[in-house]
């Protein structure tokens, strides 16, 4: 557990530093609100609508696809980790897989689901 | 100190969790899910399963939850909108049921029934090597075919994400 | 620095799996690189033929004996080859059946070929896994691959809400059938059936509750897979609402597929503790075959009539699976191949019959059928004694060795329950040729437009049902050499 003694230090200094500012300009700052200066900022004209816009259904696609080879990458960790001692058999191994989610987006590509219809 | 560190995480994880369910803006309530991801990766490393956590926060923390927030988004939910309890005569069984799954499990866990085996991978062990390290070792070679298996299965879900989300085809 | 073994494996006994994922990439590849989008999608049937009858071809123990790849973890021996043979059967007359359909649909797609590859594999994995981690990836394969098929009709709701169904209540029993296996790797260290075996072995039979408890929802996950009853809420709607010729495939392969594992698990891993799942299995059957039968009997629209029959089944082959004798394993053999052929052969003709935008799926749409087209009505026929078990089927002969099979084990009882609900059976099956030759007919009857693909389909499926209950010696014997390796 001592090797994450860095990371909890790192942390202390993230949160003390947020901590810190926020604490600062809460004491320090002057506020003086007014009903323009409390409504959402939309580039200096009036806001229009509710901010809660439905999403269309194209970023769906986009992220599942993200999904699919985000979990490629993750078997990407213990293989280069492991890489030495896996020797070539790893790397063909590592190969074959890589090549076959390769046609995988080859296929995504061709059939248009990186498009924007 | 470091049972201290585990009561602790445990706690602040069946406290989101808690607040997930009961929480009624959707949007805070995916915030309450990346805390229990984030707090279950602090308990694999309490476990030594170091790769286990980064996965949890890189797949789990990061990836879903966009799609959560995705289909929160889509669906534009509204804050605290009561919907119609559909099941309203299965509450009070699942509650006895959740009673009574729960008193099982500490029953079983309080007594000496447990038996477990002892193998090569001992805390120890796994330090030595590195759990990453190991865990590459083992699914390259042992578990080679169930790893080049999932890139087909990755394949399917690639399609299923186009034939059943895109538009136009 | 630690060694790492490179482990041996024969690339060999995998051969039938890297055809199958070669000619699924192939035939995606095809259709996205062919310009001339409709003209191409014969050949896209084609291509995949092509991949099964070559995977049917290597699909062989290298060494000519039981072979285990992969770290013991992939079994190639006569019981998966059998399976593997079942698996490729229906897959194969799965897409002689689909090549008209999808194309009146308008659903001919080229991943519609590759999921129906890509399942396959699953299935194949699902038979040969040695290992419980096998299985499950195999089963993942499988289980994602149909769930888009169901969905496959996109612009129809009723297709839609099957998938979801099939999607959201499949992804609850895999997690369910993961807990089990990750309870099991917990108590026993293992997840090679043959080392879980030997723990449980060591132990003198289970009393860790955590092993007790994996098991269970081991066997809850593959009892929704094979459609029992009380895991089959799902099965009538997403039945009624796939492309027909999916819900072909669908009661077919996946569900030999789910009883490979099953028996696999049950047999190889908690063989010595038969005592404690055999009760649940009893009960599971009982409960399968008695409320297929019954509620099928109230159908009025034939996919969901054949969904209630395909749980029917499943009960059947459950009473198999409480016998867990040599006989057992075997019948469960003959039969799901039986099962193939017969069911696979219903559903050609319901789809022979449809047409698009009016599904004619009413049973009583089937009327006069007799006078009409003669032929079909007569093969129509055959397909549903074989299910009622009337000789001389292939269903007779697999409802006789299934419930021989549980007289030697000494389920004189569960026997019983098994003739009578075959009785019940016979109404409903019976009820449906009644129709066809009793009946005027209520409505005109299309022209048909009969592919030859389909005709073979349908041949194969009548021939396949006669030869397995007139001479069905032949193939049981093959069936029994498979059962040799399973202890």
């Amino acid at each position: 557990m001592i090797h994450y003694l860095p990371i909890l230090i790192l942390f202390i200094v993230a949160v003390g530093f947020a901590v810190t500012n926020i604490g600062l300009s809460a004491i320090l700052g002057r506020r003086k609100p007014t009903a323009e200066k409390l409504s959402p900022y939309e580039c200096g004209i009036n806001p229009v609508g509710s901010a809660r816009e439905r999403f269309s259904v194209k970023f769906y696609l986009i992220a599942m696809l993200f999904v699919i080879f985000d979990i490629e990458v993750v078997f990407l960790y213990p293989w280069a980790v492991a890489f030495k001692s896996l020797s070539l058999f790893g790397f063909i191994e590592m190969l074959i897989f890589l090549g076959i989610l390769l046609i995988c987006y080859f296929y995504i590509w061709k059939r248009g689901g990186l498009e924007w219809d | 100190m470091l049972a201290y560190l585990f009561y602790i995480v445990a706690a602040i994880t069946v406290t989101t969790a808690v607040y997930l369910i009961f929480e009624k803006n959707p949007v805070f309530g995916a915030l309450y899910l990346i805390q229990t991801m984030v707090s279950l990766a602090v308990l694999y490393i309490l476990l030594e399963a170091q790769f286990v956590a980064a996965v949890q926060i890189i797949v789990y923390a990061g990836a879903i939850m966009v799609l959560f927030l995705f289909v929160i988004m889509l669906l534009n939910l509204d804050i605290g909108e009561e919907t119609k309890n559909a099941l309203p005569y299965q509450r009070i069984p699942a509650i006895l049921m959740g009673i009574a799954l729960f008193t099982i499990i500490c029953i079983v866990i309080r007594s000496k029934l447990l038996q477990g085996k002892q193998d090569q991978y001992t805390t120890a062990f796994v330090q030595g090597v590195g759990n990453t390290k190991l865990i590459g070792n083992l699914l390259f070679t042992e578990y080679l075919l169930p790893f080049e298996i999932t890139s087909i299965l990755l394949f399917v879900a690639a399609i299923g994400a186009i034939m059943l989300a895109k538009r136009k085809l | 620095m630690t060694n790492v073994s490179i482990m041996t494996f024969n690339i060999l006994s995998i051969l039938p799996i890297l055809i199958l994922s070669g000619f699924g990439m192939i035939v995606l590849l095809v259709d996205v690189l062919s310009s001339r989008r409709l003209g191409e999608k014969n050949l896209l049937a084609y291509i995949s033929l092509i991949g099964i009858i070559l995977a049917a071809i290597f699909a062989r123990s290298p060494a000519g004996t039981t072979l285990f790849s992969f770290n013991e973890s992939f079994a190639i021996d006569n019981y998966s080859l059998f399976f593997n043979f079942i698996f490729l059967l229906s897959t194969g007359l799965t897409i002689l059946i689909s090549h008209s359909y999808i194309k009146r649909e308008e659903i001919n797609h080229g991943e519609y070929y590759a999921l129906i590859l890509f399942s396959t594999i699953g299935m194949m994995l699902m038979a040969a896994g040695a290992d419980l981690l096998n299985i499950f990836i195999g089963l993942e394969v499988m289980s994602i691959s149909i769930y888009i098929l169901t969905g496959f009709k996109r612009s129809k709701l009723i297709s839609n809400e099957a998938s979801l169904k099939y999607f959201l209540l499949g992804a609850f029993a895999t997690g369910f059938l993961l807990y089990g296996i990750s309870l099991v790797y917990g108590s026993t260290g293992a997840i090679n059936l043959k080392q879980i075996a030997s723990f449980i072995a060591s132990k003198g039979g289970i009393s860790d509750p955590v092993l007790l408890m994996g098991m269970g929802l081991i066997i809850i996950g593959l009892g929704f897979k094979v459609a029992s009853v009380p895991f089959h809420a799902w099965v009538p709607d997403v039945y009624e609402g796939a492309p027909t010729a999916i819900t072909a495939f669908m009661s077919v392969g996946p569900k030999a597929a789910g009883f490979a594992a099953f028996l696999r698990i049950l047999i190889t891993a908690f063989g010595s503790a038969h005592d404690e799942w055999q009760k649940i299995i009893y009960i599971l059957a009982i409960l399968t075959m008695t409320t297929g039968n019954v509620i099928a009997i109230a159908q009025t629209n034939i996919k969901r009539m054949l969904a209630y029959s395909s749980i029917a089944h499943a009960g059947y082959l459950l009473i198999a699976l409480v016998s867990a004798n040599d006989m057992g394993v075997s019948g469960t053999l003959f039969y799901m191949l039986a099962y193939t052929f017969m069911n696979i052969g219903a559903f050609a003709i319901v789809i022979v019959l449809s047409r698009k935008g009016d599904e004619f799926i009413q049973i009583n749409d089937y009327a006069g059928l007799g006078f009409k087209h003669p032929l079909l009505a007569l093969a129509m026929t055959l397909f549903m004694f074989s299910m009622a078990g009337v000789p001389p089927t292939a269903g007779f002969v697999g409802k006789f060795y299934i419930f021989s099979a549980a007289i030697k084990s000494g389920y004189i009882g569960l026997a019983v329950i098994g003739v009578i609900n075959s009785v019940i059976s016979v109404y409903y099956y019976l009820r449906i040729t009644v129709i066809m030759y009793m009946k005027e007919p209520t409505r005109e009857f299309a022209p048909l437009t009969i592919s030859p693909l389909i005709v073979a389909a349908i041949a194969i499926s009548v021939i396949g049902t006669l030869h397995l209950g007139i001479f069905p010696s032949k193939v049981m014997e093959i069936a029994q050499q498979a059962t040799l390796m399973l202890k």
